[in-house]
């Protein structure tokens, strides 16, 4: 913990930003160098919601470590749980039946929707338009509900599980899933028109917090964020894994690199996942949803890694055994911290209310960058 | 001239983008049946039968159970949330039985994360729905599962 | 017919029939004074139930409804709680103005009570320059917001109270020339006059188009000057945490809280006097007949139905709009609300020399 200070040697104002603040959406602590209103400096302090999930994960079993995975990015809670999965299914040279592939990537892709709609509306609320949350939510709780009736739980589900899935999909999983893509699809035009569209929003975000291509790349920024620069970096296109091998989905990329364009390509990218639930929700395939597995799991030796793409960006999973019953060392690349990372750049000399977009756009979730 | 109308245009733009944001709030604002919020102690939404609430025994009408203490919930569980203690039944014929003493259950440690149902090899735990678990003291979230006098099923093994 | 006026002209023939003059000033400043305290408790109240209502119907909520019939006396248990709340003061503050900005601002907001017409000759004090002075006061509110912003010592305070003051200022600029171009018409600073003016139309359907871009401008501007979204960047809950009331809490901060609302309703009363003829009934050139049903319509009802029009529209624009940037604020007003708001003044004084308004 460092020193708080007033002033800089400069004189310059040193505003704490956080850890509690409306719009750091958590325990984030950023020290911002202000002259004026003009953004100077700016210097996250993290770490105020740092749980040593992975040091927890060490006395864990395989099948025990993965519920604690969905605390880290909790909005992608379904993908952190499919990372895990993999890795320990590499390890385990286990098969995972089809259907288990297509039913994960489904609840992956419905995931992802609901995280980038709490995002929208949040990043409207954050811009000072408050009504715009609710109306998100209207479209997120008919997923959270589908969660609940297939996954038995609404945001921290631990549904995937080595070897497939915990449980099979619900009988009225497909025509709810269905129901939902109807209502989306009527109501992202209404996203467009409250938001998007409008001129005070256009302003706040087209030319704020500009990251250049080479930046992203050399920041090591992933996910939404990178494809806004122009970055082509989406785990489903260029490492496809699970059922993401057979379905046809365009990657979404913009190349202006402001708050804007990781704007559109979120929204973007919500057309895109109904795009592949449409594909699939017709096409489950009949047959096993859990591979059989011993029921003590040991890794051989050796060390394993997978990434994949979760709704913020790349998500790293990395296994070291040492043979036992439980990982020697488990680490987690997560998106938000690299992402955090590019902050400072982007941010400076703009104005203290383009931190609320940039970091809005950036969509930080605290327990992802602290673990 | 091209800076005037430049300049209208502008105007134009914006003002028209804020009228249509505010014509779809106005008929939000005028469309009282939109409202999808619920009023909750009189409205109590029905949890999907899968929802994860907590974790209770199934007992049936002779208060009987399926749990013979194998303790397979007590090691999946990630938390130490189960704490099975075990006592041995005399039998008639005078051998020794295992047989659970108390099965507790701390409410205030578990994550819902169903690893104990999935071990359990005899189904005598499941998931039940409620989801309101607040409680004036904290030792009342520790719970024993096991309802007294309750003794396990006969032919479970 | 039920009328206001003759109720209080024949209280104040009762009054002077036991007692002399001066007893009778005395006494009726007394019940002025307690009528002013009354309205603003009870606007601060409807209006916050009004905007939470109006927010929660946007919002695709319900909103309040579990204290009294649809929830109507929350915000009284609202004020309770906040009357009874510890008025916790931070250390480090500047003790006086600390406890002298939120005084200023509510008394700023009472002072601005004394000229509008209520109804047909409902007025608390007839001063022949009302729109002036409604002007002149209501700039006195940045004061003890910027008040409030230094001496609570606090970095977003200071934030917020600066753009409060930058954005006061500079809205005043096309508020005042919205009201002047309602002035040329009239040529008249006094409110009676100027609603007498508007005996056989209201100022928005004779004065052309110069009259609905003034209105528009001067909806925008007051939106501005009330600190209200999107121009609540001297709050900016997602950016400042709460800019000059950061520190406040309790009765303090409600204070605050009212005066915005109250401010609210002012500025909405001078709108609908300026624009729609304050407590005029809706009347059609000399069709005497149709004029004379409108007038059967009390004249007090005619008022606050265009204030709360007006506070309609303008709670709409908070739940709907974002917030815009402070630097993009002032290039609002400057590059386009301004220019605008001037050069509709010249085509006003223009309708207004040759008589082309009805």
């Amino acid at each position: 913990m460092r020193n708080v200070v007033e002033t800089t040697p400069e004189g310059n104002m040193v505003l704490n930003v956080g850890p509690q603040h409306p719009s750091t959406h958590g325990v984030l602590h950023l020290f911002i160098t202000v002259n004026g209103e003009t953004i100077l400096n700016l210097d996250p302090n993290i770490g105020y919601i740092h749980r040593s999930i992975e040091k927890m994960c060490e006395s864990l079993s395989y099948r025990q470590f993965i519920y604690s995975t969905s605390r880290m990015d909790y909005l992608s809670a379904h993908m952190n749980n499919h990372g895990c999965a993999l890795t320990v299914e590499k390890g385990l040279q286990v098969e995972v039946p089809v259907r288990a592939e297509v039913i994960r990537v489904i609840i992956s892709e419905l995931t992802r929707l609901a995280s980038h709609q709490l995002w929208w509306g949040s990043l409207a609320m954050d811009l000072g338009a408050l009504s715009p949350f609710f109306y998100a939510f209207r479209e997120r709780e008919m997923i959270t509900d589908i969660m609940e009736e297939t996954c038995g739980a609404r945001l921290t589900m631990n549904y995937i599980v080595p070897g497939g899935v915990m449980a099979d999909i619900h009988p009225d999983f497909q025509r709810k899933v269905k129901e939902f893509i109807v209502q989306f699809k009527s109501k992202i035009g209404e996203y467009h028109e409250l938001v998007t569209n409008n001129v005070i929003f256009q302003n706040r975000t087209k030319g704020i917090g500009i990251l250049s291509k080479e930046d992203a790349i050399s920041y090591g920024c992933t996910g939404p964020t990178a494809r806004g620069s122009g970055l082509s970096c989406d785990m489903r296109k260029i490492y496809p894994y699970s059922a993401y091998k057979n379905i046809q989905f365009n990657e979404i990329l913009e190349t202006e690199g402001d708050s804007f364009a990781r704007y559109m390509v979120r929204m973007r990218e919500m057309e895109e996942s109904v795009n592949i639930i449409e594909q699939l929700i017709d096409n489950i395939p009949e047959g096993e949803f859990l591979a059989k597995t011993k029921a003590v799991l040991k890794l051989p030796k050796g060390e394993f890694y997978t990434r994949l793409e979760t709704a913020r960006g790349e998500l790293g999973v990395y296994i070291v055994s040492e043979g036992g019953t439980t990982p020697y060392r488990i680490k987690f690349r997560s998106p938000g911290f690299s992402n955090l990372s590019a902050l400072n750049h982007m941010i400076k000399g703009h104005k203290i209310g383009d931190l609320v977009s940039v970091m809005g756009t950036l969509d930080l979730v605290i327990p992802d960058i602290d673990r | 001239m091209s800076f005037l109308s430049n300049y209208i245009k502008e105007v134009y733009g914006a003002v028209s983008s804020l009228l249509i944001g505010m014509k779809r709030t106005g008929y939000y604002l005028t469309h009282n049946k939109e409202v999808i919020t619920e009023e909750y102690p009189e409205f109590r939404a029905k949890m999907a039968d899968r929802f994860r609430g907590e974790v209770v025994m199934t007992h049936d009408a002779q208060n009987e159970h399926a749990c013979t203490g194998c303790s397979a919930c007590e090691l999946a569980c990630p938390n130490g949330t189960i704490k099975i203690l075990n006592k041995f039944d005399i039998t008639p014929e005078g051998k020794k039985k295992k047989a659970i003493d108390s099965f507790v259950y701390h409410l205030e440690l578990c994550t819902m994360c169903n690893l104990c149902i999935v071990a359990c090899p005899t189904d005598a735990i499941k998931m039940s729905q409620n989801f309101e678990h607040s409680v004036y003291d904290r030792r009342l979230l520790t719970k024993q599962l096991n309802f007294p006098g309750s003794k396990l099923r006969e032919g479970v093994e | 017919m039920f009328s206001i006026e003759n109720i209080l002209n024949s209280f104040h023939k009762w009054l002077g029939s036991m007692l002399n003059q001066t007893n009778v000033m005395l006494i009726e400043m007394a019940l002025i004074a307690f009528f002013a305290i009354t309205l603003f408790a009870i606007l601060g109240l409807v209006l916050v139930y009004l905007e939470r209502k109006v927010s929660a119907f946007i919002q695709i909520r319900k909103g309040p409804n579990r204290v009294g019939p649809f929830g109507i006396f929350q915000t009284t248990a609202d004020t309770l709680k906040l009357i009874v709340k510890e008025s916790f003061m931070p250390d480090k503050v500047d003790k006086f103005l600390y406890q002298l900005a939120p005084f200023i601002v509510m008394i700023t907001a009472m002072l601005l009570l004394a000229p509008i017409p209520f109804a047909r000759g409902v007025q608390i004090w007839n001063i022949n320059i009302g729109v002036f002075y409604v002007t002149a006061v209501s700039s006195l509110s940045v004061i003890g917001i910027l008040m409030a912003g230094w001496a609570s010592s606090n970095k977003y305070s200071l934030l917020g109270a600066m753009r409060s003051g930058a954005q006061i200022v500079s809205y005043e600029l096309s508020a005042g020339m919205a009201i002047l171009s309602i002035i040329v018409l009239t040529g008249s600073l006094n409110l009676q006059d100027i609603i007498a003016s508007q005996e056989n139309g209201w100022w928005i359907f004779k004065g052309h188009i110069p009259a609905l871009v003034a209105f528009v401008i001067y909806i925008i501007a007051v939106t501005a000057e009330t600190n209200r979204a999107p121009f609540d960047l001297a709050e900016a809950e997602s950016e400042l945490t709460g800019g000059f009331h950061t520190e406040y809490a309790g009765m303090r901060f409600a204070l605050f809280f009212l005066a915005e609302y109250i401010n609210i309703f002012i500025v909405c009363a001078i709108g609908a006097t300026l624009f729609f003829g304050g407590w005029m009934p809706f009347h059609i050139g000399n069709w005497q007949a149709f004029n004379h049903v409108m007038d059967f319509i009390p004249s007090s009802i005619w008022f606050f139905g265009k204030t709360f029009f007006l506070i309609l529209l303008i709670m709409w624009f908070r739940w709907t709009f974002p917030r815009l940037r402070v630097d993009q604020l002032l290039n609002l007003e400057w590059k386009y609300l301004l220019p605008i708001s001037m050069l509709n003044l010249l085509v006003m004084t223009l309708i207004a020399i040759k008589g082309w308004h009805f």
